[in-house]
């Protein structure tokens, strides 16, 4: 691990938003916000230079201080962290700027929520650090931090509703990471390491073994919102600001899933069986069914984008049961490997982009309106035409039609379904697809039918509404470098494996 | 029953009451300390780690993750306690109302 090329921009894109939020604690609400707009502007170039750093030299790494692991820290960016990184920036950078435009022309009445920005930062910090850490403690760590800046921002308005959100988000919050904090514990002592190459090197199957998969699973679980554990996302979600919300959407839930994916992947091969694929498929097929029926009974339109996010994330979660080998079956001759992967991949890329961006769009409506039901939204096509051209195309890219990044992402997921033999996910994405066309076209509809009323709109900021339509439009223009997006992620070395499964039971479809 | 594996015990017997805890009470104060129950059954679990393999000496490496497990938890709590307090003063609730 230590023979591989060093570069300072791992430890920079940790170190860099830690330094600025810290340093714009110490200036009036003003100047915070110029010093905050500043650093994101900062760590989203360098992540963007980080990203083609990785596509040149390869996998990089940054041992802090020069202390070498066991003892110190070693940041590893790889494609798959290059490329996670990398959707947090584009996507951070569009939501930073609405930001800023956004408290600005509520300044007056609000005084602009100046902490959003040094609490923006550390998030940001703590994503990248996520996404770089390579032992399971600094993953602990990164995951705290993330969680306490998303309750902290979710909480910002200080009105009622987001605090008893915001609590509840946070009780959730503790009670995960303490699941997989014991998990962690159980694996230090049965191997005496942290590092997740060595871990998946020296694991052996037991009974420990299985417990703190059991423990880490279920307190990732709880802290992506997988499903029966996703109570407290469409509460804090949708009371939050509206750029944290299209934060907290976006992004910050993806961290619990890319350390899920990592530890099963990298951790866990030894105790992984077929049931466990199962049973976590399973999850997430119950997630996309009862999120989209419950999005689609919503009557605001903030509960209802923030229900879908629990669909949405149940996507995710379905790519678990395809990766899993039957006995016998190497990653090299399972060919369905490679668009199950994409399908992830996909599937949070795509995600991010359309579900930040109706939010932020959702957030405009509540400016223009001042409240979000939806019956209200009648005739918002002739009132803010970007804002209604933004919903339909981030709401196309959820639904899953061509030529969207979310079609991409279940094209693929339905090719590694069928291709594994494992038939039976197939009907939920579909039938997930079609109850997501269900809320979308219902928005739609009342979007494009003719005003009760005239002049219930206020007149929003036009570049605001532009924001949220280039993060739309972002959804699709991420098809066209698949090509080469695919080719760099299957540098990295978890990118097409698969997790041979040790144990017999049940079909496996693909036998 | 060796000392290791009472601690082992009494640490899962901490962790469940915890996490039962949470979900099974409304109350704020006693959800949070719910939390704390959990963790102190990890933190257990980590310093009784310490002593495992029948060394000579205590290994560090768990002590050096407690303290920082120690140190977020506190900071959860108090956040935890700090939104508590504020739902409090705005409208004299001090429990979850609805059946979460």
């Amino acid at each position: 691990m230590t023979d591989l090329p060093t570069s300072p921009f791992p430890a920079l894109l940790v170190g860099l938003p830690i330094l600025l939020a810290t340093l714009s604690l110490f200036f009036s609400a003003r100047v915070k916000a110029l010093v905050g707009l500043t650093g994101c502007l900062l760590t989203a170039g360098l992540a963007l230079i980080a990203f083609f750093e990785v596509t040149q030299r390869g996998t990089v790494i940054h041992i802090l201080g020069g202390w070498e692991p066991p003892l110190g820290i070693l940041l590893r960016m790889d494609s798959l962290a290059a490329v996670f990184i990398a959707m947090t920036a584009v996507v951070g950078f569009f939501i930073s700027l609405y930001a800023w435009r956004y408290f600005r022309a509520q300044a007056a009445t609000t005084g602009g929520f100046p902490l959003f920005w040094p609490l923006w930062l550390f998030l940001w910090a703590g994503l990248n650090g996520l996404f770089l850490s390579n032992d399971l403690f600094n993953l602990f760590v990164t995951i705290e931090v993330i969680g306490i800046c998303a309750v902290a921002l979710a909480v910002l308005s200080g009105k009622t509703g987001a605090l008893f959100a915001g609590l509840r988000y946070l009780l959730a919050a503790i009670a995960g990471s303490m699941a997989y904090l014991f998990g962690v514990a159980l694996l230090y002592g049965s191997t005496g390491t942290l590092d997740l190459g060595l871990l998946g090197q020296v694991l052996e199957p037991g009974t420990t073994t299985t417990f703190s998969l059991l423990v880490i699973t279920l307190g990732l679980m709880i802290k992506m919102a997988g499903f029966p554990f996703h109570f407290w996302l469409p509460p804090a979600h949708s009371s939050a600001l509206a750029p944290v919300s299209a934060l907290l959407s976006a992004l910050v839930v993806k961290g619990a899933f890319y350390i899920l994916l990592r530890l099963w992947m990298e951790v866990f091969g030894v105790s992984i069986t077929y049931a466990a694929g199962q049973l976590i498929g399973l999850a997430g097929a119950v997630a996309v069914i009862w999120g989209s029926w419950q999005a689609f009974m919503q009557t605001s339109l903030k509960l209802i984008v923030a229900h879908s996010s629990v669909a949405q994330l149940g996507y995710l979660l379905m790519i678990f049961p395809l990766l899993i080998l039957a006995p016998g079956v190497t990653a090299d001759s399972a060919e369905w490997l490679s668009p199950t992967w994409t399908a992830g991949v996909y599937q949070v890329i795509a995600h991010a982009f359309a579900k930040a961006s109706f939010f932020l769009s959702a957030g405009l409506i509540i400016m223009a309106l001042g409240h979000d039901r939806i019956e209200s939204l009648r005739d918002l096509v002739g009132n803010m035409r970007i804002t209604a051209m933004a919903i339909s195309i981030a709401g196309v890219s959820l639904i899953g039609l061509p030529p969207s990044g979310g079609f991409m992402a279940k094209w693929m997921l339905l090719k590694g379904i069928f291709m594994s033999g494992q038939w039976w996910w197939a009907p939920v994405v579909l039938a997930g697809s079609l109850l997501t066309a269900g809320y979308v076209f219902m928005l739609l509809r009342l979007a494009f039918a003719p005003a009760r009323e005239i002049g219930t709109f206020r007149p929003v900021p036009k570049s605001l509404e532009v924001l949220a339509l280039l993060l739309a439009l972002g959804s699709f223009l991420i098809v066209l470098p698949a090509d080469y997006l695919i080719q760099f992620l299957e540098s990295s070395e978890v990118f097409g494996s698969g997790i041979e499964s040790i144990l017999k039971g049940g079909a496996y479809g693909n036998d | 029953m060796e000392t290791y594996q009472i601690y082992t015990l009494t640490s899962a017997v901490l962790f469940v009451i915890g996490i039962g805890g949470i979900f099974a009470s409304k109350h704020f104060i006693k959800k949070i300390i719910a939390t704390m129950i959990m963790g102190g059954g990890v933190f257990l679990t980590f310093v009784s780690l310490a002593e495992r393999d029948a060394l000579a000496f205590a290994d560090p490496v768990p002590h050096a993750l407690v303290i920082t497990g120690i140190v977020v938890a506190v900071a959860s709590a108090a956040f935890a306690l700090a939104l508590a307090r504020r739902i409090y003063q705005l409208t004299g609730e001090e429990s979850f109302t609805d059946d979460k």
